[in-house]
């Protein structure tokens, strides 16, 4: 197989491998043509976060938080096992982020020698690029006392949320504004057109109807500057930022692949240096970085004099004029102590404030199932996988409702979407089990099980129609998915201001029956701010955050609580 | 510069600004803002009384399907209702998240059955779809109608926020108000609610189930509960009205979720007067037509009989 096939292939595997992600999250949703094996108890049928499970720093990182691989995070050794051998091929060959900042870093803008002469100078290794090793020090010392941060910045997370959260929705928006401005137009056959072409669009790309997400600006801006960034630097953000870059580069320590230079057969056109991704330097003459080698293959295919070969074993052999590549990562042990204290000192910093427990927003509600405050930012890695799939758009990424520590992890707002009582959805998509997976009856309760709650009910008299203005209404009540009814009235006569009798009915809240779905905040008809609310208080992941005195029963053996 | 320099460039300046001016003059409007497109909609889908057939008829049958036929052919049959070539939307009620035995929605078994008979009877297409509460993906397929509907080869439609049509519906309260394409854009509306108990209007059946047409924040009809039933049933005249009556919702209605409010009827009714079906399916609440205010007032009002003997009742056992 010749160099130029090789390269083809990975071409090709990038292509696959990015469809695929995506693909995997378009499937993130409720189909509209979904018929699942049992309709009362509604699971997906893919696993369709699987592609965040081979993501071997989302392993790590909530390894070292939390003690345990979690679930399908084993099939990160898939990936991480190979680079101990080969080095870096997932960058080149497989990560979705990756081959899109390649793409974008490579869409020709301006040919030439002064543009060659750029790329020459802007592809040798730079000290910029050490940037990464320090961010996954960081985070990794943090992940390790329990605040995992690594989210953030995890390509796959950031895609994932990226796509799911800010470009469907974006598209979305922008499909269903130009679809109306062309049935606008009033020409019929044109708005027919229009109306198929929309069909099509979103039966391959856009759910059921449109998600709008909190903040979603943030997250998008932040991905379109990763974006733009490539155009001024090959693949900056591989180079200088990616933490699982940087983690897969020190797996590379003790690689038996390599690239091997021949010295003689050299003329030193450069155009391995034009062609280069991870900015190894590959040229004859310098150090090859193998830790910063994404394994394009690039400079061995453009290669005019067949110099370069990628081969296992490669001779180490070290000359003044060919020095031999370097598997060693090239960190300071100063700036590595650095980071990894900085690391460990952000977890008291981010806790000592008053977010995180002590003083946590009342609003903070989050999914159904979500594990106790501090289990839950040991294992949250916000790709944003439950947001997409909450068939009605009640998760959106926190800005700092949860904290600095808590910034895009998942919260639900009622007003926008309630939990949907026997829904299970969210929990089966988390990848790492930071919401756990639910059965129905541990969601909506039986005699023996309580539901799972996420918040409590509050009544704002002064804004219940009932309560402050005379005039019935009782859509609550109406609401309330529980049974017997959470909501309950008691029916009244009051007078209104002209004197007249008005039967009423005047909802309160039993605490014991509610579960915080938010159904009611949802559908009271006092528009903008809603004369019902929930509020975290009651949630079944807080030992503290309770309401209620709790009473044992005393048929169980002492110290469970149900 | 000489003459002529002069006049182009200043005739091209002029052009410009002339054309600046008339740009601003031609898209001034002293008005704030357009006015949204409204629709006037026929909504009488009724075929002619019959004197000689009851207006109301109630068949009780273990078997599900034959309550449903027994009633409807004491009221003339399919035949009667249906042409061939109509489109026939179908309202079930599936306003809420729940499987069929908690008797929130409306039997699929019956949905099914009368979007066979109506297809069986020549309709060009059978639409069923609602305006649910919950997530309607969840209560299309929970409640087991988009199952039972697409075998019987219906077609089920989700309810799209593009679909709605800003409709003149002519009441005191329901003056415009965006309604779902279906439900006006046909030739025949089968309206098939289920009984149940409701909190605010103590009973919910045919003329309740109308909420379901409608879209926007409808829960403020709420207020005056009974007068915007009444403008919506007025609105909305459904070709025939087929109550399901074999699970009857007692106690913590409209959503429900216990089994043990639900009592079993094994009952169907069919009737053309919808104030009929309603009096007489809200007595397996242990009411009474008069007790229920939405009922009352549309006997009131002229829209049908609360005393629903006096349309030829006819009672199949």
């Amino acid at each position: 197989m010749s160099i130029k096939t090789v390269r083809n292939l990975r071409r090709f595997s990038q292509i696959v491998f990015f469809v695929i992600f995506f693909w995997l999250i378009l499937k993130t949703t409720f189909e509209v043509h979904f018929t699942p094996a049992n309709a009362a108890e509604i699971q997906l049928p893919y696993p369709v976060s699987i592609a965040l499970e081979f993501d071997p720093l989302a392993a790590l990182s909530t390894l070292l938080a939390t003690g345990t691989l979690f679930k399908g995070l084993l099939w990160s050794l898939v990936i991480l096992v190979p680079t101990i051998f080969l080095g870096r091929f997932f960058c080149g060959w497989v990560c979705p982020m990756g081959s899109l900042n390649h793409w974008i870093s490579e869409i020709r803008g301006v040919k030439g020698v002064a543009s060659n002469a750029r790329k020459i100078k802007s592809n040798r290794y730079g000290k910029y690029q050490r940037i990464k090793y320090y961010i996954l020090f960081l985070f990794l010392a943090a992940a390790l006392f329990g605040s995992l941060q690594i989210g953030l910045l995890d390509p796959l997370s950031l895609l994932a949320r990226s796509i799911g959260t800010a470009v469907l929705p974006t598209i979305h928006t922008a499909a269903l504004e130009l679809l109306g401005w062309v049935k606008g137009l009033g020409v019929p056959t044109l708005a027919t057109g229009a109306q198929s072409v929309y069909d099509v669009t979103t039966s391959l790309l856009l759910p059921y109807r449109q998600a709008h997400f909190h903040g979603i600006l943030i997250i998008g801006g932040f991905f379109v500057m990763i974006l733009i960034l490539n155009r001024l630097i090959t693949r900056f953000w591989c180079r200088a930022i990616c933490p699982l870059g940087a983690m897969l580069g020190l797996f590379s320590r003790w690689t038996l692949f390599g690239l091997q230079k021949d010295e003689a057969s050299c003329n030193h056109c450069n155009q391995c240096l034009i062609a280069c991704q991870g900015a190894d330097d590959p040229d004859v003459g310098a150090v090859w970085r193998q830790p910063e080698c994404h394994l394009c293959l690039n400079c061995q295919a453009v290669c005019p004099q067949s110099s370069l070969k990628f081969k296992f074993y490669p001779q180490q052999t070290v000359t003044v004029a060919n020095p031999a590549g370097t598997p060693r990562v090239d960190v300071s042990r100063r700036m590595v102590m650095t980071s990894l204290v900085a690391g460990v000192a952000l977890v008291p910093l981010l806790r000592s404030g008053d977010a995180f427990e002590v003083n946590s927003d009342p609003l903070l509600i989050r999914p159904p199932g979500s594990l106790s405050e501090s289990e839950f930012t040991a294992r949250c890695i916000r790709c944003g996988q439950c947001m997409r799939v909450c068939p009605n758009n009640a998760l959106h990424p926190t800005l700092l409702q949860a904290g600095a520590e808590g910034i895009w992890s998942p919260i639900l707002i009622p007003r926008i979407g309630y939990c949907e009582p026997t829904c299970t959805l969210c929990g089966q998509v988390c990848p790492t089990g930071a919401i756990a997976e639910l059965t129905l009856t541990r969601k909506v309760g039986n005699e023996i099980v309580p539901p799972n709650r996420i918040g409590t009910a509050f009544i704002d008299r002064g804004r219940c129609l009932p309560w402050a203005m005379a005039i019935p209404c009782i859509v609550c009540e109406e609401w309330c998915p529980t049974s017997p009814k959470a909501v309950y009235f008691a029916e009244e006569t009051v007078i209104d201001r002209k004197k007249n009798e008005v039967k009423v009915k005047r909802p309160s809240i039993d605490p014991e029956l509610c579960t915080g779905c938010g159904a009611c905040e949802y559908a009271c008809p006092v528009t903008d701010r809603a004369a019902i609310y929930i509020t975290s208080v009651g949630e079944s992941r807080s030992t503290r955050n309770q309401l209620l005195l709790k009473t044992r029963n005393l048929s169980r053996p002492p110290g469970r609580t149900a | 510069m000489d003459r002529r320099d002069f006049i182009k460039t200043t005739g091209k300046t002029l052009a410009f600004a002339a054309a600046t001016t008339a740009a601003g003059v031609l898209f001034h409007n002293r008005r704030v803002a357009g006015v949204e497109p409204i629709v006037l909609k026929t909504s009488d889908f009724t075929v002619p009384t019959e004197k000689s057939l009851p207006q109301i008829a109630l068949a009780r049958n273990t078997d599900h399907v034959a309550a449903l036929h027994a009633s409807l052919d004491a009221v003339g049959g399919i035949k009667r209702f249906i042409r061939k070539g109509d489109r026939v939307t179908i309202k079930p009620n599936i306003g809420w998240d729940r499987t069929p035995e908690q008797g929130a929605d409306t039997n699929p078994v019956l949905v099914g059955e009368m979007a066979r008979l109506c297809l069986a009877a020549g309709a060009a297409i059978v639409i069923i779809t609602d305006v649910p509460c919950n997530e309607p993906r969840r209560c299309f397929l929970r409640s087991g109608i988009r199952a039972e509907a697409e075998k019987a080869g219906a077609k089920v439609v989700l309810p799209l926020k593009e679909d709605y049509i800003r409709t003149v519906m002519g009441g005191q309260m329901l003056d415009v108000w965006p309604i779902l394409k279906y439900f006006v854009q046909t030739d025949k509306l089968i309206n098939m609610p289920i009984a149940k108990h409701h909190s605010l209007s103590s009973f919910t059946g045919s003329m309740k189930n109308f909420y379901g047409i409608l879209g926007g924040r409808r829960s403020q009809l709420h207020q005056k509960i009974d007068q915007s039933i009444v403008e919506l049933a007025t609105f909305s005249k459904p070709t025939l009205t087929v109550v399901d009556c074999t699970r009857v919702m007692l106690r913590g209605g409209p959503t429900g979720g216990s089994l043990d409010d639900v009592a079993i009827e094994n009952s169907v009714i069919c009737a053309t007067d919808q104030v009929a079906a309603d009096s007489r399916a809200s007595e397996f609440l242990g009411l009474t037509g008069e007790q229920v205010g939405h009922i009352a007032l549309a006997d009131k009002s002229g829209l049908g009989k609360l005393d629903y003997r006096s349309v030829g009742y006819k009672e199949i056992t």
